[in-house]
């Protein structure tokens, strides 16, 4: 089966509304709160997991640990501002946590805990990790006879790493549908363009040669995404792999599609003042 | 002592349903019976062991209690990454039963060997790491690893090494077992290289030479109290391993006397391998003998060793 979505544009361009302003300025309060983080990584993914945890995933902030909630994996750990916002959005932690980000006392460090951070299942950071950890819960929860699903969150970058390749076998060999790889697709890696530091087109045709149904839509369109993640599984016998088309440090024009915006660790006044006047402004914080 | 492992992988499967077994790419009809009698809880899914690792991880955060088995450098080396983040960071309960603990696959050449595999899985956090001595002991350890709560490496030996465990001295992980009582040389081993530590043992006797024998089938977490017991009276501490000299048994037992020793420390000699990787073939009888961890070559060690003291 073939998922049909109009196809995206290189930068994906759409507009973003007042709820997406408002998680971005929560990763403003971190950044803030900590001089530092990786910016463009975090705001790429935003409407990914925007709608993940609005539409999709079943959960409980108050019992994080709900057997039967889904399980959602940023494999990409260094975007973890992104799923800060949405975790302290959610009620799992209380927002002003946010500004502590990075501090010695903080549970919130530049890469996500699941030691310490309620909602966090896997302590992400070192890429590659974060399918593989993917395919064992969503066979163990084929095992323990749960609908409930698994989703992995990955980088572009991240999916040089062999592992990756490792577990898209395993998934696509034991028909995973219960199991959906979503790429935050923003074409940029540390270094520069992912075309030229490390290719990895023809992406969908890689993911469909390890057995996944394939979708790719615009990562920052939200109406686009509720409704592929409304239609999972893509294939009832396959697991899905979702190519987001994102831009890096989407929301802030003067971070977005750079590569020297990846991270920054000496964030000056002017630069938060310069995020939050891009975002709607301080007082909408 | 790796069919007593596997056989009781089976076994403990039957009794417990968290108990789920992954295996890389192994000989064929390893574990036909699990197989059979628990299709959904055996996996076999190739040679890729970074993701077998990260796979356990996830079935062990779903409560599953992983036993994974390969070759010991597969998981060590290839995999350490995994190891370290997915296992030990989140500190689950899975079970890496290691094929070709030491020099067993001298033949195939350094790709192959586990020299190194103690030191590495020594200095991950949360990690026990136990080298059992015999294929009876091995069925112990295996019944204490089912409610063991964090990762557990498991080194193997070649099989059909002698039995020279006594059930009489009883089993715990985390405890050494006092195999001959503390003398004025104190012989501290692990894994199977007890069986030529006692052979050793038994010749300085009958020149007159008492040894104490302590088998430290953990080597983290070490039985440190054990260790600065055994040692108390001691002239001589040898460390016997089949292991590179640095970061094992050896170095484990002298950072223990350094750190908690009540007294003068007695002299302590390191026997292992050196920090190299071995040159020859043959058979892992003949590397033993060619780096001095036979019986013959622990017994003129301790004589050396006494000699110098």
């Amino acid at each position: 089966m073939s998922h049909t979505v109009p196809s995206p544009s290189t930068h994906a361009s759409s507009p973003l509304d007042e709820r997406s302003l408002h998680l971005r300025r929560l990763v403003v309060q971190a950044l803030e709160g900590g001089g530092r983080g990786h910016i463009g990584p975090s705001l790429s993914p935003m409407e990914i997991l925007r709608v993940l945890y609005d539409d999709v995933l079943r959960f409980r902030p108050h019992e994080p640990n709900w057997p039967e909630r889904d399980r959602f994996i940023l494999s990409k750990g260094h975007g973890c501002l992104a799923q800060y916002a949405l975790l302290a959005d959610k009620g799992f932690f209380p927002a002003e946590e946010l500004a502590r980000f990075c501090k010695r006392d903080s549970f919130l460090g530049g890469h996500p805990d699941a030691g310490k951070i309620p909602g966090v299942e896997a302590s992400t950071g070192a890429l590659g990790h974060g399918l593989s950890i993917g395919v064992g819960l969503a066979l163990g929860a084929r095992l323990r006879r749960s609908d409930s699903r698994v989703f992995v969150v990955m980088g572009d970058g991240e999916s040089n790493e062999g592992s990756v390749w490792e577990a898209a076998l395993c998934a696509g060999k034991h028909r995973l549908s219960n199991l959906t790889a979503i790429v935050d697709y923003n074409k940029l890696q540390s270094y520069g363009r992912t075309s030229e530091v490390q290719d990895m087109e023809p992406f969908g045709e890689k993911w469909r040669a390890f057995n996944f149904a394939v979708a790719e839509v615009d990562g920052h369109d939200v109406g686009a995404l509720r409704h592929l993640f409304g239609a999972l599984p893509l294939d009832d016998g396959k697991p899905t792999a979702i190519i987001c088309h994102t831009v890096k440090g989407k929301g802030l024009p003067f971070a977005e599609d750079r590569a020297d915006w990846h991270h920054k660790s000496r964030l000056s006044a002017a630069d938060i003042a310069a995020m939050y006047d891009a975002l709607g402004g301080r007082g909408n914080a | 002592m790796r069919k007593v492992a596997l056989d009781m992988v089976a076994e403990l499967a039957k009794r417990d349903e968290r108990v789920v077994f992954l295996g890389s790419d192994l000989g064929a009809g390893t574990l036909d019976g699990m197989r059979r009698d628990h299709p959904d809880r055996f996996f076999m899914e190739g040679i890729g062991e970074a993701n077998l690792v990260g796979m356990a991880a996830g079935l062990a955060m779903d409560g599953f209690i992983p036993y994974l088995h390969t070759i010991a450098p597969f998981f060590t080396r290839r995999a350490f990454e995994q190891i370290a983040v997915d296992l030990c960071l989140h500190n689950l309960p899975v079970r890496l039963i290691a094929s070709g603990g030491g020099v067993v696959y001298a033949p195939l050449g350094p790709t192959h060997l586990a020299i190194e595999d103690m030191a590495a899985m020594r200095a991950l956090p949360n990690m026990t790491v136990a080298a059992v001595c015999d294929a009876e002991e091995m069925r112990h350890l295996m019944e204490a690893s089912l409610n063991w709560p964090g990762p557990l490496y498991i080194r193997l030996g070649k099989g059909g090494d002698p039995i020279v465990s006594d059930p009489a001295r009883g089993f715990a992980i985390g405890r050494a077992v006092t195999v001959r009582e503390p003398a004025e040389v104190q012989l501290m081993t692990t894994g199977v290289m007890l069986s030529r530590v006692i052979e050793a043992a038994d010749r300085l006797a009958a020149e007159g030479i008492r040894c104490g024998i302590l088998h430290v089938h953990t080597v983290k977490p070490l039985d440190t109290a054990a260790v600065v017991e055994a040692a108390r009276a001691a002239r001589v501490v040898v460390t016997v391993e089949e292991h590179i000299r640095d970061g094992g048994l050896g170095s484990a037992v002298l950072e223990s006397l350094a750190d908690e020793s009540p007294g003068p420390l007695p002299r302590v000699v390191r026997l292992g391998l050196p920090d190299a990787f071995p040159a020859e073939y043959g058979s892992q009888d003949s590397m033993l003998d060619t780096f001095g961890l036979q019986p013959a070559g622990i017994t003129d060690a301790v004589r050396r060793a006494r000699r110098r003291n």
